[in-house]
């Protein structure tokens, strides 16, 4: 890719944002639609700046739990993962109830989980990690029982242990598995943060995001609400982002996905 | 021309080498879904020979290198290796169709790997996977992906791994069959000097009878449904290393010619 092209992929989507950014501040101009009903981008960008002090440790506070949640999920979702591929009755055991966690909407558990659990921030860490693990685990899985038959059955040959077949095959096959699922997870974590927060509704100086859009909208201060949003978008974007590179990392000496077409 | 008309195979009348490496008894193999795979298989490996099983897809080759490596047992019939071979992962090295490498490690972890798992220390397996390397003519690749190495490098680290081992046995699954002819030739070039200075015993899987006549000191040739050894030609002429014109004689051509009607004969098609 030359610089022209690379300067093109980050300009096109760039220029499309500041394009529509632009209509809507026009139209909600043309037409002196009122800022409780829908503010334009000048309003809101206003609002990000004047509230950030409030809206930046909210986000903080967040962050911190999509950030454990998603560790959490990493861990234990890995884990399971390992202890799923030593055994099909241990998977076909197991799986069953790791995808009634799945489909059940966190907005119904996490009630229960705030009449349960005393601290209210362990509480949005479990609602966020039941969200983020499991695309680590069906990946990690399926990436576990994807190793090469044939390099299988070499190590097979030359006797190796499970231990070994484990650590030195099925595991780096996993891998870009793993980091697919990663990377799915890391935006689900910060959902269920959020969600998790709309349900607890905590208010007060240790509260996230989700709740100052409820706040905000009570009051009717629907920039600021606006603003919060855009806040959690961009770090979904940004969260993204990061775990592509951590992939791009891993697998650019040697991962098919990583690899860029020579012309 | 007299001598070239002469028949340099001897149809199965070779003089019984000194006890085989490992041999074959009334070896048959039924999966599990009712397929027989291989039927009443006699064959003696000798030390040192250079053993092409020739036959068309699905005459059960693959499956009897299966059966000697001990990954798959067979239905009947029993394989006996020759005292202090018993212990087979240390006596085979084992060549796929594809090169089988892992894509995450360098050529020189690739080679080590066999030593790795049996638990030699680092420093030595490096050293001994870096002459293995340095056998195959990849000196210099060792830090090299498998996806920065051309298909027939790649194939060169396979061997090499097979080899790094110094095992008795080498088996060989139609290795160079997805390989261009130019990359083909050299490497039987190279197979064979290896197998010449090694002495190593070599099991080679083709269905390309040229392959079979220019590498082989003997051949055996199988049918499909069930697999079995039909035909046995031995090859007692040019010695190994192959001269360069040895492709291009008349000699070739005629080792060729018979084992092509011997194939045909065997599969019931023309030549």
């Amino acid at each position: 890719m030359n610089r022209g092209e690379a300067l093109l992929r980050w300009a096109a989507p760039g220029l499309l944002g500041l394009g529509v950014l632009a209509l809507w501040e026009g139209l909600v101009r043309a037409w002196a639609v009122p800022d409780y009903v829908l503010p334009g981008p000048v309003a809101i960008a206003r609002a990000l700046v004047a509230d950030w002090p409030l809206l930046s440790a909210s986000l903080l506070v967040t962050l911190e739990v999509a950030a454990l949640a998603l560790v959490a999920a990493v861990s234990v979702g890995g884990l399971l993962a390992v202890l799923f591929a030593q055994s099909r009755w241990v998977e076909r055991a197991l799986f069953p109830y790791a995808v009634v966690l799945q489909v059940t909407p966190v907005v119904a558990i996490a009630p229960l989980v705030l009449i349960w659990v005393n601290s209210v921030t362990v509480a949005l860490l479990i609602c966020a990690w039941i969200v983020a693990f499991f695309p680590i685990l069906s990946n990690t899985v399926l990436g576990l029982n994807s190793a090469d038959r044939n390099l299988a059955d070499l190590f097979r040959l030359y006797g190796a242990t499970r231990w070994q077949a484990l650590w030195l095959l099925r595991l780096p096959s996993a891998l870009p598995y793993f980091l697919a699922g990663l990377r799915v997870a890391g935006g689900l974590a910060l959902i269920g943060a959020v969600a998790a927060e709309f349900v607890a509704g905590v208010g007060g100086s240790g509260s996230g995001l989700a709740f100052r859009i409820l706040e905000a909208s009570f009051q009717l201060r629907i920039p600021r609400m606006f603003a919060a949003l855009a806040l959690i978008s961009a770090c979904g974007i940004a969260i993204f982002a990061l775990l592509g590179l951590v992939q791009h990392l891993l697998l650019r000496r040697w991962h098919e996905s990583a690899l860029r077409a020579e012309r | 021309m007299t001598a070239l008309s002469a028949p340099v195979f001897r149809h199965g009348e070779a003089p019984a080498p000194p006890g085989p490496l490992v041999s074959l008894r009334g070896v048959e193999k039924r999966f599990a879904n009712g397929t027989l795979a291989l039927a009443g298989v006699d064959l003696d490996i000798a030390p040192g020979e250079f053993l092409s099983l020739l036959g068309p897809s699905g005459c059960g080759k693959s499956t009897l290198l299966r059966l000697i490596t001990g990954l798959a047992e067979p239905s009947a019939g029993r394989i006996a290796w020759a005292p202090g071979h018993e212990e087979r992962r240390r006596a085979i090295g084992f060549v796929f169709q594809d090169p089988t490498l892992m894509p995450w490690a360098t050529a020189l972890d690739n080679v080590r790997l066999p030593l790795r798992l049996a638990g030699v220390p680092r420093a030595e397996g490096e050293a001994r996977a870096a002459a293995a390397l340095a056998r195959v003519g990849l000196a210099g690749f060792e830090r090299a992906f498998p996806r920065e190495l051309s298909g027939g490098m790649r194939m060169r680290v396979s061997i090499a791994r097979a080899l790094v081992t110094q095992p008795s046995l080498l088996l060989m699954d139609e290795p160079f069959a997805a390989l261009d002819e130019l990359t083909r030739h050299r490497l039987n070039d190279d197979l064979l000097a290896l197998w010449a200075e090694s002495g190593i015993t070599v099991v080679f899987v083709t269905h390309s009878v040229f392959e079979s006549v220019y590498l082989s000191t003997r051949i055996l040739v199988m049918t499909p449904r069930p697999g079995r050894v039909v035909a046995e030609l031995r090859h007692d002429g040019v010695p190994a290393p192959r001269e360069a014109e040895y492709r291009t004689s008349a000699a070739y051509a005629a080792l060729c010619r018979e084992a092509s009607h011997a194939l045909a004969a065997a599969t019931g098609m023309a030549p």
